[in-house]
């Protein structure tokens, strides 16, 4: 019996071979094979006859939905900036998603960075992905050569040694927390649909952290973000940042200093994961692509927390759902404006 | 050994765990040895350092000059040479491959005052490899496991110690003071063999590169499929040992100010971006290209060796598995078919 | 040794040159004058502007080597330094680090040669500092063809030294504006055009041009229809610079870097490289 992810692996060959061949969509945003173990690269498809390039696998964590935006504009006519938008239906493409990529697609979709109705979802339910990291830290000082997935197990292999371990236990701690793993938005159905996952906490990690002192904590952001080599991976590869100049690269002004500034650092940090309030999924992309392995992801985790405490929203749930930071409601929680003044130790004048 | 340098030098060794937060002399990747380490040991890991060397030579940042920006003083923006550390900082366990970087970014950095002060107060001592990655590829950038170029200090182990080449006057003063025994000849003949057994790496059949015409590889197919995929972060550029461009800025805290150098990525689209907001390489695609290019064609076309030594810290770290060895492949095929 | 150590210099004159107020020429004396004897360049080079607290910019020398006591500088205003630089006031102090780059090939290629200078809009700098040089030595050179043309009349840089260049017996002056304008009374058309009307002969000639990409692809035709050939064509190239020494690579066009090679280079040359400036 081929493992699970086999089977959905032919079946995202034959689908997209199907909808290139019908004429259906110009592109399918898939993945192909990586050149080491535990790896795959984001592949864009435009021929059926490359459909057989396609993989699906434990290691899809690269969040495809980044690419979505490039792909559309790809496979649309060539056109100057000022020409007119060309007459009739611009061309399709699919994309492959579980359920945190399809729910950046309904973000996407709510903030227009992405039409409806040229995007063909190819939907997969997740059973987690394994992280590269946590695997290799199971076997210090040893270069794994090739890993051979069964649907529970991994079988990890090296030069002088072979070792199964526990699946579930190598996931990505996003997706172990995750509570919905089947894509919310589907126009093609890919194997079987997964249940939404009980998950009595999925804050936990947030949790340990708030449960901290002030002091804990600004050591654990400190120690945490020390490493950071300013890369902007972490930015590069969320789907949420489309700004065309972001702020850290802006010169007029310029807001944050560009060398390896602690206090530079944690600004990036801390301004990106704001400006994903409301709009994060947890998709963990940026965690993985950190070549620093700096788990920034607990910043918008954090968010992601607050925004459901206060506006009881999960971002990309629903394409018509308002937007929780870009919506006002009378009975939006405002404890954060004052309406008394404390007044300051040391001030030479209370208020201004 | 490593107890009587740390007495009079800065000792820093490749750091495997996260480290605290940054001091003045931190370098990223690698951790200052302090008298009171408990044993004054530390772990190499097969193939390449975490972090590589560069960050001793090409600091992130380096402070190019300061002034002072205070009104009524007289001084007000006068640009003034930086306070500079002189002292001697000894850099344990590098591998070959970033030895050999060194010596590639001299290249470009030859007439540079910075880079020029930093290869003096450096010493390497390194360690041959005795085992590869199946990421390495040095011997395919002419490089070798087993290469003392560059050091300071060449360590490889013998079947009961180590081999100790001296390969510098830096390095001749590092031993200069230690009660060493002589090295037997068994154990000279032997690591000579072993690189013998190597081969000549100089010649590569990546050389077919450098003589091939620009226009030919500027045009290759593939930078549109790596262009697609590339998420232009700089992770590549940051973690490459012979990555050396740096934008250059000015910081000012509370009216003292310092011109800076730090990092830079062709990556990014801001790194070409004129004042006009025209930007000559404004796509993704351009981007890519242009770093490959660098290293496989422009680099030897100004200085004669590859800008690469084959670390495979790259391939091991690319967000979407970009290989720069299959780069190289493809580029290889399609000059063969020209 | 590059030390990226700018000389200090003082503005000892700011002339607002144009109608829209956003080119203005500072005038820099050195501070040191061990500094001004050791400073040597060719027209043609550029130097970086250093404002402390602000950054660097790669700038066009716009006066000649024959002008020793000072050194000019005209810069549009567009970025975050050139809008600083413009609110400074005279007697300030600022930095020049340089001279950066290759320059023109007046002690070379144009030695003995009819010169034919082409410039549009505030490109016409480094044109400036050249014209001057060549005067100063005029014998040795052949006949001087200059073109220059600015969208208006207001724009147009240097104008009371364009009247005394008019002046002049031994300089081919044509000055052109975009579009007709009340109280213009010299040549109307775009540079293209009046280099086609000029048509100055290729022989024994070079030509230097310098303006916006555009003015330049439609000034080449004309030229080349009358038998001028890439290698007599002379450009000025600009990039994204920070460091001006070749080290930093921002200004690389495929293997060439801007900064170092350049910014001159003959048209022939540019023509090998990728589209990338």
């Amino acid at each position: 019996m081929p493992t699970i992810n086999k089977r959905i692996s032919e079946e995202i060959r034959a689908q997209a071979r199907k909808l290139l061949e019908e004429g259906e969509v110009a592109a399918v945003l898939g993945y192909g094979a990586g050149s080491l173990p535990m790896t795959v690269k984001p592949l864009v498809v435009r021929n059926p006859e490359d459909c057989s390039k396609l993989i699906w696998n434990t290691f899809c964590v690269l969040n495809l939905a980044n690419y979505l935006p490039a792909a559309l504009k790809s496979v649309e006519p060539p056109r100057g900036p000022r020409d007119p938008k060309p007459e009739g239906p611009l061309p399709k493409v699919a994309i492959l998603v579980t359920g945190c990529w399809s729910r950046n697609i309904v973000v996407q979709i709510q903030e227009h960075q992405v039409a409806r109705d040229r995007v063909v979802v190819m939907g997969v339910g997740s059973r987690g992905m394994v992280s590269r990291r946590k695997v290799a830290a199971l076997f210090p000082g040893l270069e794994i050569l090739a890993v051979k997935e069964g649907d529970h197990e991994l079988v990890v292999q090296g030069a002088d040694f072979a070792e199964t371990i526990n699946r579930w236990s190598v996931v990505r701690d996003n997706c172990q927390s995750c509570t919905h793993p089947d894509p919310v938005l589907v126009d093609v159905r890919i194997g079987e649909p997964v249940s939404e996952r009980k998950n009595p906490n999925p804050f936990m990690q947030v949790d340990a952290i708030e449960q901290k002192t002030g002091d804990e904590r600004w050591a654990w952001f400190t120690a945490e973000f020390a490493t950071c080599i300013r890369c902007y991976a972490c930015r590069n590869a969320c789907p949420l940042c489309y700004c065309p100049t972001c702020f850290v690269d802006d010169a007029k002004p310029q807001w944050v200093g560009k060398s390896l500034d602690a206090v530079d650092t944690g600004l990036f940090h801390i301004l990106r994961a704001y400006h994903c309030a409301g709009r994060c999924t947890d998709c963990g992309t940026c965690e993985t692509v950190c070549p620093m392995g700096i788990n920034m992801r607990m910043l918008t985790k954090k968010l992601n927390k607050d925004v459901l405490n206060l506006y009881n929203i999960e971002a990309g749930m629903e394409p018509d759902a308002p937007l929780p930071l870009t919506t006002y409601t009378m009975d939006d929680p405002e404890k954060f404006i004052a309406t008394e003044v404390t007044p300051v130790p040391g001030a030479v004048k209370e208020g201004k | 050994m490593i107890e009587e340098w740390n007495k009079v030098h800065v000792v820093y060794v490749p750091a495997m765990e996260k480290q605290a937060a940054a001091s003045p002399d931190w370098a990223p990747g690698w951790c200052r040895l302090d008298s009171s380490s408990i044993a004054l040991t530390f772990p190499l890991p097969i193939g390449p350092t975490p972090a590589s060397v560069k960050t001793f030579f090409f600091p992130q940042p380096e402070t190019l000059l300061t002034y002072t920006l205070e009104n009524n003083h007289p001084d007000k923006g006068l640009m003034r040479e930086p306070e500079r550390s002189r002292d001697m900082q000894v850099v344990l366990g590098v591998r070959p491959c970033d030895a050999r970087s060194v010596l590639l970014n001299n290249l470009p950095y030859q007439e540079d005052q910075f880079f020029q002060a930093n290869r003096q107060r450096t010493a390497l001592v390194g360690f041959s490899c005795d085992q590869t990655l199946s990421t390495c590829f040095c011997t395919r950038m002419g490089g070798s496991p087993l290469d003392s170029e560059g050091l300071d200090l060449a360590l490889s182990r013998t079947e009961d110690g180590f081999l100790i080449e001296v390969c510098s006057e830096k390095g001749e003063a590092l031993v200069a003071d230690l009660e060493l025994a002589p090295a037997p000849e068994s154990d000279i003949s032997a690591l000579a063999a072993r690189r013998n057994a190597g081969g000549n790496p100089s010649a590569t059949e990546l050389d077919s590169l450098k003589g091939s015409e620009l226009g030919t590889l500027y045009d290759a197919p593939l930078w549109q499929s790596l262009g697609e995929a590339c998420i232009n972060c700089g992770a590549c550029t940051f973690i490459c040992p012979t990555c050396y461009c740096f934008d250059i800025q000015d910081e000012v805290v509370r009216g003292q100010g310092r011109r800076i150098r730090y990092w830079d990525s062709c990556m990014f689209p801001l790194y070409s971006l004129h004042t006009s907001g025209h930007n000559p390489r404004g796509q993704k695609v351009q981007r890519t290209r242009n770093r490959f290019l660098h290293k496989l064609k422009y680099f030897p076309d100004r200085f004669g060796p590859f800008s690469c030594v084959g670390c495979g810290r790259c391939v091991q770290d690319c967000p979407v598995n970009i290989d720069i060895r299959e780069v190289m492949d493809d580029l290889i095929h399609l000059t063969a078919v020209e | 040794m590059i030390s990226y150590m700018p000389y200090p210099v003082r503005i000892d004159d700011i002339v607002v040159e144009t109608e829209d107020g956003n080119q203005k020429t500072f005038k820099l004396v050195f501070e040191n004058e061990a500094h001004r004897k050791a400073w040597k360049h060719v027209p043609g080079q550029f130097a970086m502007l250093s404002l402390a607290g602000q950054g660097e910019i790669p700038i066009g020398i716009a006066s000649s080597p024959t002008e020793e006591d000072h050194l000019l500088f005209t810069v549009n205003r567009a970025g975050k330094v050139t809008t600083a630089l413009h609110q400074m006031n005279i007697g300030d102090r600022m930095g020049v680090r340089g001279p950066l780059g290759n320059g023109f090939p007046v002690d070379t290629e144009m030695k003995g040669k009819n010169v034919v200078i082409i410039a549009g809009g505030f490109a016409v700098t480094t044109l400036r500092a050249t014209l001057i040089s060549l005067l100063a030595r005029r014998q040795e050179y052949g006949k001087i063809t200059f073109i220059y043309g600015a969208r208006t009349p207001g724009m147009l840089l240097y104008r009371d030294e364009l009247q005394q260049w008019a002046q002049r017996g031994d300089i081919d002056l044509h000055v052109t504006i975009d579009r007709e304008a009340p109280g213009w009374e010299g040549l109307v058309g775009f540079v293209p055009t009046i280099a086609g009307e000029v048509a100055p002969s290729p022989e024994n000639s070079v030509a230097l041009i310098c303006g916006p990409p555009i003015m330049i692809k439609f000034t080449m035709p004309p030229l080349e229809a009358i038998g001028w050939t890439d290698d007599q064509v002379y450009l000025s190239l600009e990039n994204r610079m920070k460091c001006g020494e070749g080290v930093c690579c921002h200004c690389n066009v495929g293997p060439t870097l801007v900064c170092k090679d350049g910014p001159v280079f003959t048209r022939g040359q540019v023509k090998q490289l990728p589209i990338e400036y």
